[in-house]
């Protein structure tokens, strides 16, 4: 067996049998597990992993977290509350603030859900998957006891933003969490909820993130993920999004940080004319290796996707893109647009990417496309001429490129927050050269 | 203010400029004439500094300056300013933000503080005013979208903000219609000064109607072969450029 997976087991042994067996969770959680074990991790074959191999993750040991890790408050102070807090993979209700949280809105951690008889713990966590390739969604089946349950009552909407926080704080050792989510949304609810994913001083840890997306007929969520940890860090997260009827999507996947860090974004568009208009941007510098993979799924009459995503490579950093749309018999007036464009800075860096389109109706609209070129020389001289320098050109240009995707959230406000994040990791990089 | 003596310029192993010499003094404008593929494009580019131009012999100076030596932001700091021909399209780089940018990155590099957001909407918003163009150019990505008339104009509104010592306007008036030219025009004249020198480059007499040149050339496979005063433009109008092919020093080869 694989150091990983060895130590996956390990961690699994060291949890409480309370914890294990926790609403009748125990049997599904060892079932994971036994999966992830027989089936072993995904080889150079496996079509899911072709271009993200855990060679190097597999021969590395994981612990659980065992001692409640410090955070520095000052470091979370540009996040204002309402925000749950987890700090290496464990609910910190000392940062976590609920306050202005409005009436008809429910947020608590899932450790805080399965001490009570809070059903909903057993809704997320007693799925199964079934694919072999699935092996951290079964991890993480086995594994997961944290992370948010957030809940929007029917007709509810919220104006103020919810900030879900997961902080990677450096430890004895590197540690493996897992933590389970649930975004619902209530018939015509609305939110916007922010996922940030960061660090406090430099660690080498493992986090594994399964949410569930629920949107009820009607509901409309906006949703940024900020994926900003460590250079050391791994992150394996992936999002299943279920939306009913007329429901609407907006997402935005910042990916500016960790040495491996993938996403896994399925989208269900199930019920008649539901959108999903979902973004994002790799920056892979530095030795990072960023992989995003799209399964959206067009499932029912005249729904809609909108998929924008630009990807920067540079030095020995690699963005990995695989655009996966479906539409299904049946779902005739759909219309998918996926675009995936990529700046390709360095001679060692490198990017893949992949659109897919498998289309079993009629009556459709679907466009995708793929570019990967260099930053525009004409353009660059352009801005030079008017007397700014070169790094500067350059990260002009960069940034104007990588920010596209922002637009989708239609929320100005906060696309320039997440816009001004973008800024200050290009501020931190060298483009005179 | 601006002195060329004998260039030479290669591009992609060809030669494009083959013994260039010009002058131009503070104050005046100069219009250079030529056949497609004399050289015109290519000599603006060279003094603003675009790379893929290869100066094999000869000095550019600008007020004792050697420009050559200088990367393209350097010399626009140094007062150059290239209206280009086909201004580049920048998706995502709101105007107002770049031409910030620009302006405060040339003062720093003389050595002059940068204006802040008040100063400098205050230096747009009379500029705007003088060029009698609108607030919501400002607005806008970088010529995103912009016509053909709001590029060009967009060419002359950064010509009146950065204030260049020497401008040069790279066939400005192409693809322009009578009124946008005159728009152009306008821009331009209201720019003239005692300080400020200018270098209109055009294919056609008709921008030359509006922007009163005091001295024309006219430029043909790689070098000056006429000048003039503002007559020499309607001499070319009337006979075409085949008559200035005879012109062309022997030696030269001949391919107006």
């Amino acid at each position: 067996m694989s150091a990983l997976l060895d130590s996956m087991s390990a961690g699994f042994d060291a949890l409480p049998a309370a914890l294990v067996d926790a609403q009748g969770l125990g049997a599904p959680r060892r079932a994971a597990l036994a999966a992830v074990l027989a089936d072993g991790l995904p080889g150079p074959r496996s079509e899911a992993w072709k271009y993200t191999s855990l060679r190097a993750l597999s021969a590395r040991r994981f612990t659980a977290a065992d001692a409640v890790a410090e955070v520095d408050p000052a470091a979370l102070a540009d996040i204002p509350p309402p925000r749950l807090v987890l700090v290496n993979g464990q609910f910190d209700a000392a940062l976590s603030n609920l306050d202005g949280l409005p009436d008809g809105v429910e947020l608590l951690a899932l450790s805080q859900a399965l001490q009570g008889d809070d059903g909903r713990a057993v809704a997320v966590l007693g799925r199964r998957f079934d694919r072999p390739d699935e092996l951290f969604a079964r991890l993480n089946g086995a594994l997961a006891t944290d992370g948010a349950l957030l809940r929007v009552a029917a007709g509810v909407a919220v104006a103020t933003p919810v900030h879900l926080v997961f902080v990677g704080v450096a430890a004895a050792g590197d540690l493996a969490m897992h933590l389970r989510h649930l975004v619902e949304l209530r018939k015509d609810a609305s939110l916007t909820v922010v996922e940030h994913h960061v660090a406090q001083g430099e660690h080498r840890h493992l986090a594994n993130h399964l949410v569930h997306v629920h949107l009820a007929g009607g509901a409309r969520l906006v949703h940024a993920r900020v994926q900003d940890e460590s250079t050391g860090a791994t992150l394996l997260a992936r999002t299943d999004a279920v939306l009913a009827s007329h429901s609407e999507y907006r997402r935005v996947d910042l990916e500016l940080g960790a040495g491996l860090s993938r996403h896994e974004l399925n989208v269900a568009l199930q019920g008649e004319g539901a959108v999903a208009i979902a973004g994002g941007m790799l920056l892979a510098d530095g030795r990072r290796h960023l992989d995003t993979r799209l399964g959206v799924e067009h499932q029912a009459k005249n729904t809609r996707c909108e998929l924008p995503w630009r990807g920067l490579a540079d030095e020995r950093g690699r963005a990995v893109f695989h655009g996966g749309i479906t539409i299904h018999a049946g779902a005739d007036g759909s219309d998918a647009a996926l675009s995936n464009k990529n700046l390709l800075l360095s001679d060692s860096a490198e990017i893949d990417t992949q659109p897919v389109l498998v289309i079993h109706a009629d009556e459709v609209k679907a466009a995708h496309g793929a570019t990967v070129g260099r930053l525009d020389e004409t353009a660059l001289f352009y801005l030079r001429s008017r007397g700014i320098g070169l790094a500067q050109a350059r990260a002009l240009l960069i940034q104007a490129f990588l920010r596209e995707p922002l637009a989708v959230l239609g929320d100005p406000a906060l696309a320039e927050t997440l816009g001004a994040l973008v800024t200050q990791h290009l501020d931190r990089k060298d483009l005179s050269a | 203010m601006l002195k060329i003596e004998n260039l030479y310029v290669r591009v992609a192993g060809k030669d494009i400029l083959k013994g260039l010499s010009l002058e131009i003094g503070a104050g005046q404008v100069h219009a250079i004439m030529g056949p497609n593929g004399a050289g015109k494009s290519t000599l603006g580019n060279v003094i603003a500094g675009r790379e893929g131009y290869e100066v094999v012999e000869g000095t550019v100076q600008l007020d004792g300056v050697d420009l050559l030596a200088l990367e393209p932001e350097q010399r626009a700091a140094a007062g150059v300013f290239l209206a280009f021909q086909y201004p580049v399209e920048i998706p995502g780089v709101n105007n107002t933000y770049f031409l910030r940018t620009a302006l405060n990155a040339q003062r720093k590099g003389r050595g002059e503080p940068e204006l802040d957001s008040m100063q400098f909407l205050k230096r747009v918003r009379e500029k705007l005013a003088v060029l009698d163009l609108k607030d919501e150019l400002l607005h806008r990505a970088v010529n995103e979208g912009f016509s053909g008339g709001e590029k060009k104009r967009n060419e002359i509104f950064q010509l009146a903000l950065l204030e260049p010592k020497l401008a040069i306007l790279d066939e400005t008036d192409s693809g322009l219609d009578i009124d946008a030219l005159k728009a152009v025009a306008d821009g331009v004249n209201l720019m003239r000064s005692p300080e400020r020198a200018f270098l209109v480059i055009t294919h056609y007499q008709r921008m030359l109607d509006y922007i009163k040149p005091d001295v024309v050339h006219v430029l043909a496979d790689g070098r000056i072969v006429e000048t003039g005063g503002p007559e020499l433009a309607l001499q070319l109008e009337e006979h075409g450029y085949a008559w200035v092919k005879d012109r062309i020093a022997p030696g030269a080869s001949a391919r107006a």
